[in-house]
């Protein structure tokens, strides 16, 4: 495989909520290793934007290829993509009858049919990256919510995806836990896994970013490395929306 | 500017003690409460000791209905009576077979606490009703006893577990289609549940008795038994349904989409995430819900069949033991509220087993 590969590719990717256009002409490529950054104001269509990769939300018009499939309406063709791309969401959604161990082996065991004991291991060894292995007997309503959130990445990690989208990942969370979750970031991030990010976090957009998207009224407004994105923006939109978020 | 200390964590002061000051903090606070107080004292005085004496103290409780001399309860007619309340018309010299199957159910019931893994779990809830039933109804070389035989407490114990356990799976699988994306499916979940809801089960009962056997012609006879439970079955299954869509319904949508995005099939995050945890929530009125069936298994008796109570009114009519409803009635009611109560105790300590809420 070479490095420039294409990972995602979304052509002109349309979608309607009845009578709502949510996603305009959606374009977007990302090679594999890419790091992407989504942001944009609320309701301008970056979650649903992602959820469309790994099919929580159908769309109506347009391509979408992930890693070589195409995202077709068929379980066998969803399943496949589902172990493809990980998801982390912006409240976790961890099981709260399980206890966190059981979390990170349930798609393994049940989906991917790996041995108990050898998901055990590959669960215990995430648990100890995102550093909360002491913690995997417990429930995730005795964790802190920077807890519940590692846990939550490290449940993906246990699929083995090569793609991991990001929904937020940081914005329930307490001001003094942001950080620990974005470290866990950062450190994937280094490990060459493809990822998309929807978030507000400058300071990691800036570090980890290859590419930073921004968002408006379900169209891909503007586009640019980290720096100049948020140095020299070009669209008044943009423009308009760092000052806004800057500003607080 | 200020800096504050520290403080450390003190012990909470300790409540006041002394039986006169919960007296007065809890009985006596003020004119209204105190009026309650003993309104409250008042009612207890007129009911109590008049039942106790009744029901003990003058009670009669061996000898011969002509030695009766006292005019408290006669519970001589219970003793007398007790096997028919019991097991109805079932042949005496077999009543160790229902025991047996009693005492089975009461390990089986033990058991689903104990044993964790799932498969014994499965297989065991699969076996024990073919016991229990091969040990009632006869069979592999056991005398065969007939339903019209069967009766009393037994077959009302017998309905409301068939009614209970058959109908939850059911009831299940109907919320489950009732929230399907499949129209047809939902459709039809729909209308057999608001079907059944909207007829009493009474209705439902005479309408299995009568219609049931029509679809079965060429004269095969369909046990009366059999039919009941149907309609009994089905009317409870309703009623779960709508119960556990309730619980389905308070399960946030972020546990699909998590369920889903780990690639699970509709199948495994139904049993695997949300129903444990729909289910759970919905105890309490899954509890409300059994209880209320378990009460309801009285009306067989309109179809013919003799539970407990109305083998209670039967044996009133016997010419030798007339004029003894009210111990006749008394016994029932205590029978009847120490299953239900049991029913909503063991529902208590279920729903306290898997709380991990903290
Ligand atoms: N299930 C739905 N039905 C109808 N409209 C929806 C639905 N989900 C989202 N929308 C609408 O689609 C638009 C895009 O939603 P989306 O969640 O993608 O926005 P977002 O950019 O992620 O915003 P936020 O920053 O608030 O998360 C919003 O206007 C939202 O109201
Ligand atoms: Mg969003």
């Amino acid at each position: 495989m070479s490095a420039q590969e294409n990972m995602i590719t979304m052509q002109k990717v349309n979608k309607w909520y009845g009578d709502f256009h949510v996603l305009k002409d959606i374009n977007l490529t990302i090679k594999k290793g890419e790091k992407v950054v989504i942001c944009g104001p609320s309701g301008s269509g970056k979650s649903t934007t992602i959820r469309c990769l790994n099919y929580l939300e159908k769309f109506q018009k347009g391509k979408i290829n992930i890693n070589g499939t195409d995202l077709i309406d068929d379980v066998k063709v969803v399943r496949h993509i589902r172990a493809e791309v990980g998801m982390v969401f912006q409240h976790f959604n961890l099981f709260p009858h399980l206890s966190v161990l059981e979390n990170l082996l349930l798609a393994p065991t049940w989906v991917h049919k790996k041995p108990r004991k050898e998901a055990i291991k590959t669960a215990m060894y995430y648990l100890e990256r995102v550093k909360i292995a002491d913690q995997a007997d417990k429930y995730p309503n005795q964790l802190s919510g920077g807890q519940q959130q590692r846990v939550a990445i490290a449940r993906c990690l246990c699929i083995n995806p090569t793609i991991m989208l990001f929904d937020e990942p940081t914005s329930a969370l307490d001001p003094e836990m942001v950080s620990e979750v974005l470290d866990v970031m950062v450190e994937l991030a280094d490990e060459g896994i493809t990822m998309i990010c929807v978030t507000h976090e400058m300071g990691f957009a800036k570090k980890v970013a290859d590419r930073v998207i921004f968002m408006d009224a379900g169209q891909i407004i503007e586009e640019n490395e980290p720096h100049e994105f948020f140095d020299n923006p070009q669209s008044d939109r943009l423009k308009l929306f760092l000052d806004q978020i800057l500003s607080h | 500017m200020a800096v504050y200390t520290i403080k450390k964590a003190e012990k909470a002061p300790l409540a006041s003690k002394g039986v006169l000051l919960w007296l007065r903090v809890n009985l006596f606070s003020d004119v209204t409460n105190s009026l309650f107080t003993l309104l409250g004292c008042y009612f207890i005085y007129l009911i109590v000791p008049p039942l106790i004496n009744w029901m003990i103290i003058d009670a009669t409780w061996s000898g011969t209905k002509e030695e009766i001399i006292n005019d408290g309860a006669r519970w001589i007619f219970i003793f007398e009576k007790f096997d028919q309340f019991i097991y109805g018309f079932y042949p005496e010299a077999l009543h160790w077979r229902p025991n047996l199957a009693a005492l089975i159910s009461i390990f089986f019931i033990l058991s689903m606490n104990f044993i964790s893994n799932l498969k014994i779990k499965i297989g065991l809830i699969l076996v024990y009703p073919i016991i229990s039933f091969v040990l009632i109804s006869g069979g592999f070389g056991l005398e065969i006893i007939p339903t019209e035989k069967w009766g009393g407490l037994m077959l009302t114990i017998l309905v409301a577990a068939v009614g209970i356990i058959v109908s939850f799976p059911i009831g299940i699988v109907l919320a489950l289609g009732r929230q399907s994306k499949m129209p047809i499916v939902r459709t039809l979940c729909i209308a057999f549940i608001e079907f059944i809801r909207g007829v009493p089960l009474i209705t439902i009962l005479f309408m299995a008795s009568v219609i049931l056997p029509l679809f079965f012609h060429d004269g095969i006879e369909f046990d009366k038994l059999l039919r009941a439970l149907i309609g009994i079955t089905l009317f409870q299954a309703a009623y779960i349904a709508e119960v556990v869509r309730g619980g389905l319904q308070a399960i946030p949508r972020g546990q699909y989409e998590a369920a889903d995005s780990l690639g699970l099939s509709y199948w495994q995050g139904m049993i695997l995430i949300i129903l444990p945890q729909a289910l759970k929530i919905s105890i309490p009125n899954l509890v409300g819900s059994f209880i209320s069936l378990f009460k309801d298994t009285t009306l067989v008796l309109i179809i013919g069949l003799f539970d407990v109570l109305a083998m209670v009114s039967l044996t009133n009519s016997d010419t030798n033991w007339l004029g003894f409803e009210v111990e006749g009635y008394v016994f029932v009611t205590m029978i009847y509220w120490v299953f239900c109560f049991s029913m909503s105790q063991y529902s208590k300590s279920i729903e306290r087993k898997y709380n991990t809420e903290h």
